[in-house]
């Protein structure tokens, strides 16, 4: 008897927990995408979710964004740091409103923004984005033949690290960033070795320690940074980027032998976003601004150590004239 | 076969002291098998030769797994808003998920930063003792101080339902175990691939099944962390004392009261014990779950290190170590007090009231603290520790990098480790013949073990051939090899010196709890700027978080030597170094061989940890799987990471015969 009781308990607790899963999701089919962080604000107030990515142009773009969107128009703003590709996916899913800074991602546009219409463009930044191979400056006014590729080789030996063993030492960054470094090595015939630092991190911590003993390094790196303003660089010219080494890149990654191409930085939003015509979505649309704008936030968040909060609020305080342009009219 | 022939030798040996009978088997054992695969290798190797002549692993012999991974992630993303398991399970999981996650963050901020802490400091001293409360009261008013009150509450909620499921998964797991042979034959590789998988390699299909946030952070989180629930709960259901269990069914119980009443009280201390590993697994999960977007501490230190900001990155990890030192201390010590039958402070906190006592308290704490105006933590009472950190890190670059008379600067250690040591064992291990190495693992697991772990581990390294791994993974191999030497001899070195002395160990312990609950991020920069960019740092930092676990094993072990074989040894007069060498560190041998597997897991645990600082290999494959969506490059890589530990495990760790061991 007692054991047949507790048998039915067993039974209902199950149901019961399946029931109350069932219920608190409001039963039958569960949309994934319309799912919120935990932590967001209440039900009421209302919210954008921005995308950061982990380098700091990326953090000023938002920080800025979500300074004004709460001071400005009363937004809630979350921000989520993810990696690009998974931004992508998180932005066409609805989990994140925009990305404020993309470098080009031809795959995912084909397959979320021509395909899927999931993701719509959200017009320029405003900035350009270059990447391409750097030296210190302290480095090339002593040897001013080093900025072309021509001349590399020459100085490989100067360049050794234990890292690279007997070539020069060219270093990468993060596996996040777009390179053609390896391919670019083997098919302009450098004596060099490519070594990831892994991580953005890594790298800056690599070049400042090389910097303050005035050692000579051969960089891949990307225009606009602010480690700029404080560890002069100079870009080593490479083959001129052109459309058909571009294209020949395409269908072979390996065969590409030119320069990487400057490209305006674009904003994506999600489509359900774009279209709700909401304030915050008109604001980020007009969002444009300049390099000089984004380095002197980024600077504030990452040499002076502020916090985005206030690295944002020091900008918009100086510069009225430009972000009163972005807000939507009334 | 071993059996055949180590038992003649045993037998002849039979009356000749122990360790002489040892070896004297160990030649025997070990020619014979050595016989065989040289057989065995004179006969295939000229064959595989002749087909393949190459020293990586050949073309012909691998299998291209990266089109069905492509595959299986294009099918995600087109079916994850239709398909019925995405719509009608997988959904209802994952709004659980985050439902739960938001009541228990509600409730932190409810009950304000006073309600928190008096709630968590009365609980810890009732359960643990009047100094874990303190201990409590402490971390809590620091993570204050530091300002990262709110993350740390969020942390706490994720930390909290993320701990309940792994709990429920890993009790469920481990009562099968416990309960059916067959069960804990089939989960042991299981629960060892949930734990040395790289847990970057499963952030990925997770991201794309539940999107970044919450969900997909929590539930890689319980993978990782329901393992030592599951080995503990089994291990205590199946260490029952069989007296206790006949005597309780000779009464007549059935097998599920019998479960009920004996078996799983008589495991009480192996469950706690269990939700203690849990806890702390949990917590080690919090900075990489923060790389898919699970908010909290980690995201702190995640974004803190995107600036190169150490101080900052450090000020969000403190309160995690605290959280983790509070946690383990209150769940060990309820342990070790399970079944004294009373609880510990004043005598209000013992009666029948004890919780209606804490609950009063509570919430007078709470009102108090809503009076004061403020449920999160006032922000006058906030110092930022970030600049002197970074100062400090500043000046201690400037004065280790280079130039130190003699000795040499880090730069330079870090140079001459690479040169020396991880480029010629690279190059070894990269231009040693694919069956040269399968070989040489294969006769060094034999002449330890049986020829089923010789099968394991020239199998685990096969796979890696054949998935076409090879070059990256000799590489790894290399970086995981010296990090394991350097790790096993100041680990054991620093353990001898510990269990000599109790003030050292005294000494020791903190630093040891730091380094190991620290989050690894943290050391990223530092190790950069003291070693720079490459596989030099990444050994560093392997070195640094494997580090604690060998020496704490390798102090318990030989304290744990019989005190009556310690003085015999000194009645005859042997030296100190002579009691340590001839009858301490025999008799410690299975704690060492411990310390050795531990070293293994955790120096593995860290390969990835070096892709992000230049170690490239397949530590950089599986970050790189992560950041650029690639579900095949991350996961192979975290397979062949998996295989090498496998590998490494079974050929250093000696296994008897297994005949009647049951798994």
């Amino acid at each position: 008897m007692t054991r047949m009781r507790k048998r039915t308990t067993a039974v209902g607790a199950t149901a019961l927990t399946g029931a109350v899963l069932l219920a608190l999701s409001g039963c039958g089919k569960a949309d994934m995408t319309k799912q919120t962080s935990p932590f967001a604000a209440a039900a009421g107030t209302k919210t954008v979710t921005l995308s950061t990515q982990t380098w700091v142009g990326a953090q000023s773009n938002v920080a800025v964004a979500k300074y004004l969107l709460e001071h400005e128009l009363g937004y809630q703003v979350d921000t989520v740091q993810v990696d690009e590709t998974p931004a992508w996916d998180a932005l066409s899913q609805g989990r994140v409103d925009a990305i404020m800074e993309d470098w080009g991602h031809p795959a995912q546009e084909k397959m979320y923004v021509d395909e899927k219409k999931t993701i719509v463009d959200g017009g320029d930044l405003g900035v350009d984005g270059h990447i391409g191979w750097w030296v210190p400056k302290y480095w090339a006014d002593k040897h001013p033949d080093v900025l072309n590729w021509k001349n590399l080789n020459k100085y490989a030996k100067q360049l050794r690290t234990a890292e690279s063993g007997n070539k020069g030492q060219l270093m990468d960054g993060s596996p996040s960033y777009v390179t053609n470094d390896k391919a670019l090595v083997k098919n302009l015939k450098l004596d060099y070795e490519v070594v990831f630092a892994g991580s953005e991190a890594a790298q800056i911590t690599q070049m400042q320690q090389f910097a303050k003993e005035k050692k000579p390094f051969l960089t891949y790196w990307y225009a606009p940074h602010w480690l700029f303003n404080q560890l002069p660089l100079e870009e080593v010219k490479l083959p001129k980027y052109t459309d058909e080494c571009a294209e020949k890149g395409t269908k072979d990654p390996e065969s590409i032998d030119c320069a990487y191409p400057t490209t305006p930085l674009k904003k994506f939003f999600n489509a359900d976003f774009a279209k709700g015509d909401s304030p915050a979505a008109k604001f980020l649309k007009n969002f444009k601004w300049s390099v000089e704008d984004q380095n002197y936030v980024s600077e504030l968040i990452a040499d002076k150590h502020m916090s985005a909060e206030d690295a944002a609020a020091s900008w918009v305080k100086k510069n009225r004239d430009v972000w009163q342009k972005w807000l939507p009219k009334k | 076969m071993s059996a055949a022939t180590t038992s003649p030798a045993t037998a002849a040996a039979g009356a000749s002291p122990r360790a002489a009978r040892l070896t004297a088997s160990l030649r025997h054992g070990a020619l014979g098998k050595l016989l065989v695969l040289a057989v065995a290798a004179a006969v295939l190797v000229p064959l595989v030769n002749a087909k393949w002549a190459s020293g990586v692993w050949p073309d012909a012999l691998t299998v291209d797994l990266s089109g069905p991974f492509g595959d299986a992630s294009t099918w995600i993303v087109d079916n994850r808003d239709s398909h019925w398991f995405f719509v009608y399970f997988l959904g209802h999981l994952s709004n659980g998920v985050v439902i739960s996650v938001r009541a228990v963050y509600l409730c932190l901020l409810a009950l304000g930063w006073t309600g928190v802490t008096a709630l968590v400091t009365l609980v810890a001293w009732r359960v643990a003792g009047l100094r874990i409360a303190v201990t409590a009261l402490l971390s809590l008013a620091v993570s204050g101080v530091l300002g990262m009150w709110v993350p740390t509450m969020q942390t706490i909620a994720l930390m909290v339902v993320s701990v309940l499921v792994s709990i429920v998964v890993g009790a469920v797991l481990g009562l099968a175990g416990g309960l059916s042979d067959r069960m804990f034959r089939l989960l042991r590789p299981v629960l060892d691939t949930m734990q040395v998988l790289p847990a970057f390699a499963y952030l990925l299909p997770f991201v794309m099944v539940f999107g970044i946030g919450v969900p997909a952070a929590l539930l890689a989180t319980v993978i990782y962390a329901a393992p030592p629930m599951a080995r503990l709960t089994a291990l205590g259901l199946r260490g029952a004392d069989a007296g206790v269990l006949e005597a309780v069914s000779s009464l007549g119980a059935t097998g599920r009261q019998r479960l009920l009443t004996a078996r799983l009280p008589l495991a009480r201390k192996e469950l706690l014990l269990g939700v203690n590993q849990t806890i702390m697994m949990a917590l080690s999960m919090v900075v990489i779950a923060s790389m898919i977007g699970a908010a909290g501490l980690g995201d702190r230190v995640y974004q803190a290190l995107a600036s190169v900001d150490v101080g900052s990155a450090l000020a969000a990890s403190i309160p995690i170590v605290l959280l983790a030192i509070v946690m383990d201390r209150t769940t060990a010590k309820a342990g070790e007090r399970l079944g004294d039958g009373q609880g510990t402070g004043p005598a209000w906190l013992r009666g029948r009231f004890v919780w209606p006592a804490v609950a009063v308290v509570t919430a007078l704490a709470v009102l108090a603290g809503r009076l004061a105006g403020s449920l999160i933590w006032p922000s006058g009472a906030v110092v930022d520790i970030a600049p002197p950190v970074n100062h400090f890190k500043e000046w201690m670059v400037d004065h280790l990098y280079s130039g130190i008379p003699v000795i040499g600067g880090t730069a330079d250690w870090a140079a001459g480790f690479t040169s020396w040591v991880l480029n010629p064992l690279r190059d070894g291990l990269t231009a040693l013949p694919w069956w040269g190495a399968l070989l040489i693992v294969a006769a060094l697991a034999w002449l330890i073990g049986t020829w089923r772990t010789a099968l394991t581990a020239t199998v685990a390294l096969a796979v890696i051939g054949v998935l076409g791994v090879w070059v990256p993974s000799m590489n790894t191999l290399s970086q995981v090899l010296s990090a394991l030497v350097v790790t096993l001899v100041v680990g054991i070195g620093v353990g001898v010196l510990a269990a000599g002395s109790a003030r050292m160990e005294k000494i020791l312990r903190p630093v040891l709890d730091v380094c190991q609950t620290m989050p690894q991020f943290v050391y990223l920069i530092p190790v950069v700027a003291l070693f720079g960019v490459g596989r030099a740092p990444a050994a560093a930092a392997a070195v640094v978080y494997a580090l604690p676990a060998v020496i704490r094993i390798t102090t318990q072990g030989l304290r744990q030597v019989s005190p009556a074989a310690m003085e015999s040894a000194r009645s005859l007069g042997a030296t100190r170094w002579q009691q340590l060498r001839q009858v301490q560190l025999p008799l410690a041998k299975p704690a060492l061989l411990l310390a050795v597997n531990q070293g293994v897991v955790l120096v593995l645990a860290v390969v990835i940890i070096g892709g992000l600082v230049g170690g490239g290999a397949l530590g950089y494959d599986v970050v790189t799987g992560l950041s650029k969506g690639d579900l095949g490059l991350g996961m192979i890589a975290g397979i062949a990471i998996v295989c090498l530990g496998l590998m490494l495990d079974r050929v250093t760790q000696p296994t008897d015969r297994r005949a009647g061991k049951g798994a």
